[in-house]
């Protein structure tokens, strides 16, 4: 299924439809843009024909200077059945020849008022958010303190009643048990709600909740970046769990690793607060602080003074 | 791992009923179990995952079980399925 259609640029970017409206519904399937210099030029040989194509002033005040069959025979080499739109800049003529080669294959020619390259970022930056690669994630997201905390773990530990807890002391929620993973930039993943279950969290003997409606706007926010998954997990007697914290663990997720911490669940146990904690430390570390090295080096420090007094 | 395709049947797709009866089903086994409709995947074992989905009437979705009675709980939910009438 494709995620982006010339019909949303046009929206979004409030492009005027001059011809070839048949071909709105075409797939834009990669975030290159393309403008075609040498192609107005007459080199077709690598033509990337699966990009948008956008002609500005330079490549218009150069076609104008073409013959008339070298006019119509560029932008009919232009115009294949994969091009998903031709954008024509800083609201230029369009040439007849290009009307006349879009309607035979329906590609879309659109008209924008602004500049090329401010046009050309602008879209680069739209198309790879929303070509970005995505995965689904069972969890929770909850931004705790501005740091985006992942809460993941097998079905029935508690996920959902922790972030229940966790907006009821003032944190937001961004998604109930499933997370749409983004990634956004290099090392940045984003997590949002499938539209459905925005605001919703789901209660066991309770049902499905609105945080929304019932905590009010502040208890939830649309995305969040994710900084820290943390793992509940059924408290296992033989399993040995991290007692300093010294070593950071990484999860996978997509291209990105992420810091993961395994939190064990065992009833008695405040989840929220070690979670808010947790984050609360991780934020600590990222500032420069670390606990757990700044104890064992007092401790290394101290064993070394107390060698010293043996010896004298 | 086990799979299966199935096509849904019922008017009304898998809406919050029948997923809560799928999701009851899947929540028994120990099998890691997912959902897989339109390339996207979900865990079986979420209600508001399942629903997420928005799954419509003549949709074809598979399920997918891994785990030590993976082929029991594939069994189960092609009867659970087939039993409420939501696919075959």
């Amino acid at each position: 299924m494709a995620k982006v259609r010339t019909k949303d640029i046009i929206e979004k970017f409030n492009l005027e439809l001059i011809s070839g409206e048949e071909g709105i519904n075409r797939p834009i399937v990669t975030s290159d843009l393309s403008r075609p210099g040498l192609e107005m030029a007459g080199f077709f040989d690598y033509y990337p024909a699966e990009r948008v194509q956008l002609l500005g002033m330079t490549e218009m005040e150069f076609y104008d200077k073409l013959s008339m069959p070298e006019q119509k025979q560029r932008m009919h080499s232009l115009c294949s059945d994969l091009t998903p739109c031709i954008i024509v800049t800083r609201g230029q003529e369009i040439p007849e020849y290009l009307i006349e080669a879009s309607e035979r294959e329906s590609v879309p020619v659109l008209r924008a008022a602004s500049k090329t390259t401010r046009l050309f970022s602008r879209l680069t930056n739209y198309l790879e958010f929303k070509l970005a690669p995505t995965t689904a994630v069972h969890g929770v997201l909850i931004d705790i303190y501005g740091v985006g905390v992942l809460i993941t773990g097998k079905s029935g530990v508690g996920k959902s009643e922790t972030a229940l807890e966790l907006v009821k002391r003032g944190h937001r929620l961004v998604a109930d048990d499933c997370v749409e993973i983004r990634q956004e930039d290099e090392e940045t993943l984003v997590g949002n709600s499938p539209e459905l279950l925005q605001n919703l969290l789901e209660i066991r003997g309770l049902g499905i909740i609105n945080v929304m409606t019932l905590f009010g706007a502040g208890a939830v926010r649309n995305y969040k970046r994710i900084s820290l998954v943390i793992n509940l997990e059924l408290w296992e007697k033989a399993k040995q769990y991290d007692r300093l914290g010294l070593d950071e663990e990484k999860i996978r997720i997509l291209e990105t690793d992420i810091t993961k911490l395994i939190v064990p669940v065992r009833p008695g146990r405040n989840l929220a607060v070690i979670i808010e904690v947790a984050a609360m430390n991780f934020r600590l570390k990222r500032m420069g602080y670390n606990a757990a090295q700044q104890f064992t080096s007092k401790l290394a420090d101290v064993i070394m003074e107390s060698d010293h007094h043996d010896e004298v | 791992m086990a799979e299966k395709t199935f096509t849904v049947t019922a008017d009304t797709g898998i809406h919050a009923r029948p997923a809560t009866l799928l999701v009851q089903a899947a929540g028994k086994f120990d099998s890691e179990i997912n959902l897989e409709y339109k390339g996207r995947k979900v865990n079986l074992k979420s209600i508001m995952g399942v629903m997420s989905l928005g799954i419509g009437q003549g949709a074809e979705i598979k399920i997918t079980a891994e785990g030590s009675d993976e082929q029991d709980a594939l069994n189960t939910l092609e009867e659970t399925l087939k039993r409420e009438g939501l696919a075959e």
